[in-house]
């Protein structure tokens, strides 16, 4: 019989041991953690969009002075908008690093890891990374404002909130769709204006049906006629804008939608439709399995998934449940491999660095000892390379560059945030528990130094394998 | 720098020995003596962030380009000058004697098919996927890959994709290696050791783990195993500068390990060189990638010797040019045509191709970028059937669908 295993419970669904935070001592306490309120996100605290929206402005107002500046000015005045804008920039450059900060902070000292690791999984879903520079800085607040509070929610709630986020309706080029035959196009009939059908296919293909759903380019048309009118200003802020949207009705999977209802509406209904339809169900539930358990995940865990999906009309908190009860959960075969994302963030909650730790590194550091190497690693954070979010496949990251990197990483990272090595005979055991191997024990215990000891723990299976 | 006998050998022989029994790994083939695809070599460089031709090869003979460029024309300098009125940018001089023995090339006003839009990452998908217009991110693949499946007796180590950036390039069903040789790593024998035993319960992690002790051996940078303690330490300074931005001598350790493979088994490579957004102050930060492709070409001649330089075609390729005009920050913005460059012993060089319809505004793309005249994925072709054999049918369905191929421009000797 097949049950609950606190190793499993940190390492599978969470950033694996710590020594400092308890784990787990049930899948019902795991529950109730993730069922009430979010402590950590207090403790370690990341803007949402609308309190960034102000300094978003100042950016746009700031651009906008500059390229008149340049135009117009002769050159004293554009030194000097420049000069306001490498401020501007160092200041941001500044809260992108603590705003890394405080999310690895949350990783490392959360007892409810598991809503971490949803979070993660959500945001790589409704992958939006910033395509400009404005927007590459408003990721970590759309994540905060649109994946964050609903991953408990239900899937209808989390989509919406995330596809109609302006970083996703700018991401997938929303703003540049307009009705063929909206009073906009009408009356601007030389800019020949029409759909661009890229967010319509992506909330189809990627982000509900799935691309084995049964959808048509048809329906993808139809859809991308129905979110027409969604438009994001120069502010940063959604809008919609009734003159862009394209009148009359839509067909989308043979029900029609619009007319009578205004067009924000619309988009709602047709959403929440294809939140709840059965391919929907499938293709989360497949996801979700693949993701945490395994790359050939174990069909009756996604049948359970599915059901439970549509049972429960997409309540991903009932879903997370039917999740963590399936007996798949707590197979002892470790068939997923850690993608750099997690290794890198499950090596500092081993390691217990402090937000003291974190605040008293440079801006250099976190570049040199995280964002560098995850980009090595072949995880560039923050940046997947398209709306399809990163490689799912472990045989991805199993490469001959990736491990290097990961070595490369192990060796010298944990000095750089850590200071002071745990002994490596210590270390092994906080971090491995039970499942470490004679080899590991044995390496430990006989590596020439603390830091190629604390390596040889990092880089072993039992470590790298969830 | 010693290498103890003891622990890397021992600890690829571990590798090998496990790799034997997980034949599913591509990177399991067993060395297999079917013929290389070719002696011939290609290497693929992508300058990523919209190279300007007109700063690199300068066109001294067209009045207007000194009125549109008041600080990056520059005077006519003969000691540059490389064919009727063009001019090269100092940064490149280095590469003049490639220039004068036939091992250079430059191609003028060409472009991908991508227009108007002037993104970076579009540019670039495009330039990648070798295909007329974007489909669908999750189903795309390379145009080198696509390549290599139109190539016979290619093998895991025909190719070699550089550097940590995932290209789509490469990317697709042909097997394609990998390995960024700025990945160093450096531990005690003992370690070394010790990690060979942690590893030893997982065939897949034990696997690429020698494959990445291989390779970082022959990289250039350090390698695995150190037994002096003070040799540790100086060796740790080491890498640390290697992780920071100060990366200096990165692009010539990819040209490097680039050319080590392309000694042995390896026949096709490819990496790509940034810095080239140059919207501030071209004359300053266009010379830092200019001389960076100009030593990545040096370091891979100098690398490949004689032989094997003599049978390699380089073709360096940019997601689009820039603005003829100068804008308000002397620096240029996001264009259209803009310039290719091709390199190797292979080629017979010395030449400026493609066609110029000059820098009149009313001559330009939309008034401001230079007018491309040809598809810069026809010179790729050519040089892809030059090198390879590839047929242009299947070169101008499979590898760059919708390219006319046209007349051979005669890019190789």
């Amino acid at each position: 019989m097949l049950h609950f295993d606190p190793e499993i419970a940190e390492s599978r669904f969470g950033y694996g041991y710590s020594p400092s935070v308890q784990a787990p001592v049930s899948v019902d306490q795991m529950l109730a953690r993730l069922r009430t309120k979010d402590e950590i996100a207090s403790r370690f605290v990341i803007k949402d969009s609308s309190q960034i929206s102000a300094s978003f402005k100042e950016f746009s107002d700031l651009s906008r002075r500059l390229r008149i500046a340049r135009k117009l000015n002769p050159k004293e005045d554009v030194g000097l908008v420049v000069k306001e804008m490498k401020q501007f920039r160092s200041n941001w450059r500044k809260q992108s690093v603590q705003r890394t900060g405080s999310m690895l902070m949350r990783r490392v000292w959360t007892q409810d890891a598991l809503r971490e690791r949803l979070i993660a999984f959500w945001t790589d879903h409704f992958s939006a990374p910033g395509k400009t520079y404005n927007y590459r800085f408003t990721f970590p607040s759309y994540v905060e404002t649109a994946i964050r509070p609903n991953v408990t929610k239900s899937f209808s709630d989390l989509l919406l909130a995330a596809v109609l986020h302006p970083q996703m309706l700018k991401f997938l080029d929303q703003p540049a769709s307009v009705g063929p035959n909206s009073s906009f196009a009408k009356k601007n009939p030389a800019q020949k204006r029409g759909l661009n059908e890229n967010l319509a296919r992506e909330i189809l293909e990627l982000h509900t049906l799935g691309v084995n759903g049964h959808y048509s380019q048809n329906d993808v048309r139809e859809l991308a006629k129905l979110l027409t009118g969604l438009w994001v200003t120069s502010s940063g802020e959604a809008r919609f804008i009734e003159t862009r949207s394209e009148p009359g009705q839509a067909k989308v999977l043979g029900k029609l939608y619009g007319g009578a209802r205004d067009g924000e509406e619309s988009i709602a209904d047709v959403l929440n439709d294809l939140a709840r339809h059965p391919d929907t169900a499938r293709h989360i539930a497949n996801k979700l399995a693949t993701h945490f358990i395994s790359d050939a995940p174990p069909k009756d865990l996604v049948k359970a998934l599915e059901m439970e999906f549509l049972a429960s009309d997409g309540d991903l908190m009932r879903v997370s449940e039917a999740l963590l009860r399936h007996p798949a959960a707590w197979h002892e075969s470790r068939a997923n491999f850690k993608q750099p994302d997690l290794f890198v963030s499950s090596a500092l909650r081993a390691l217990a660095v402090s937000d003291q730790q974190i605040e008293n590194v440079s801006s250099a550091t976190i570049n040199r000892n995280l964002l560098l190497p995850l980009r090595k690693m072949g995880q560039p954070w923050g940046e997947p390379a398209g709306p399809d979010g990163f490689e799912e496949h472990d045989s991805y990251w199993l490469t001959p560059q990736g491990m290097g990197a990961r070595l490369q990483w192990s060796l010298a990272a944990p000095t750089a945030f850590a200071g002071e090595l745990p002994d490596p005979r210590e270390f092994v055991v906080n971090v491995l528990g039970s499942r470490a191997s004679d080899a590991v024990m044995f390496a430990a215990r006989a590596a020439e130094n603390r830091r190629e000891g604390v390596a040889l723990v990092l880089m072993s299976p039992e470590f790298q394998r969830c | 720098m010693t290498h103890s006998g003891l622990s890397r050998r021992k600890f690829l022989a571990r590798g090998a020995l496990v790799g034997c029994s997980v034949a599913a790994s591509p990177l399991l083939t067993p060395v297999s003596f079917a013929m290389a695809p070719s002696d011939n070599r290609l290497v693929v460089i992508l300058l990523r962030g919209g190279m300007d031709g007109l700063d690199l090869l300068r066109p001294w003979h067209d009045p207007a380009f000194a009125i549109a460029r008041p600080t990056l024309a520059q005077q006519r300098n003969p000691t540059l000058e490389v064919q009727d009125g063009y001019g090269i940018h100092p940064a490149v001089a280095p590469l003049l004697p490639l220039w004068h023995a036939g091992e250079l090339s430059f191609v003028q006003s060409v472009s991908t098919p991508y227009r108007n839009k002037r993104s970076h990452f579009d540019g670039q998908d495009l330039l990648e996927a070798g295909t007329a217009n974007l489909g669908k991110t999750s189903q795309r693949d390379g145009w080198l890959n696509r390549m290599l499946q139109g190539m016979q007796g290619v093998e895991a180590h025909t190719a070699y994709a550089i550097g940590a950036d995932p290209m789509l390039l490469s990317r697709g069903s042909a097997p394609v290696s990998s390995w960024s040789p700025d990945v160093d790593f450096v531990m005690s024998a003992q370690g070394a050791r010790l990690l060979q035993e942690v590893m030893q319960s997982d065939t897949e992690m034990a696997l690429a783990m020698a494959q990445a002790v291989r390779l970082s051996s022959q990289d250039g940078g350090e390698s695995i195993v150190e037994t002096d303690a003070s040799m540790l330490e100086a060796s740790m300074d080491a890498q640390m500068s290697t992780q920071g931005q100060g990366a200096r001598g990165a692009h010539k350790r990819v040209a490097e390990f680039a050319a080590e493979q392309l000694r042995g088994d390896a026949r096709i490579a490819c990496f790509s060189l940034g810095g080239w957004d140059t919207h501030n102050n071209q004359k300053n930060t266009m010379v830092a990638p200019l001389k960076r492709l100009a030593q990545t070409i040096l370091t891979l001649k100098a690398n490949l010797g004689g032989a094997a330089w003599q049978r390699t075609t380089v073709l360096a390729m940019t997601e689009f040019g820039r603005t003829v005009r100068e804008n308000g920050s002397r620096g240029t913005d996001h264009g259209t045509g803009g310039a290719m460059v091709l390199a190797g012993g292979a080629l017979r060089g010395g030449r400026v191709l493609g066609h110029a319809l000059g820098l009149d505004e009313a001559a330009l793309y939309q008034r401001r970028d230079v007018m491309p005249t040809d598809d810069v994925r026809r010179y790729a072709a050519w040089a892809i059937r030059s090198s390879f054999g590839l047929s242009a049918s299947v070169l101008e369905r499979d590898v760059f669908p919708g390219l006319e191929m046209k007349d051979d421009p005669g890019l190789l000797a």
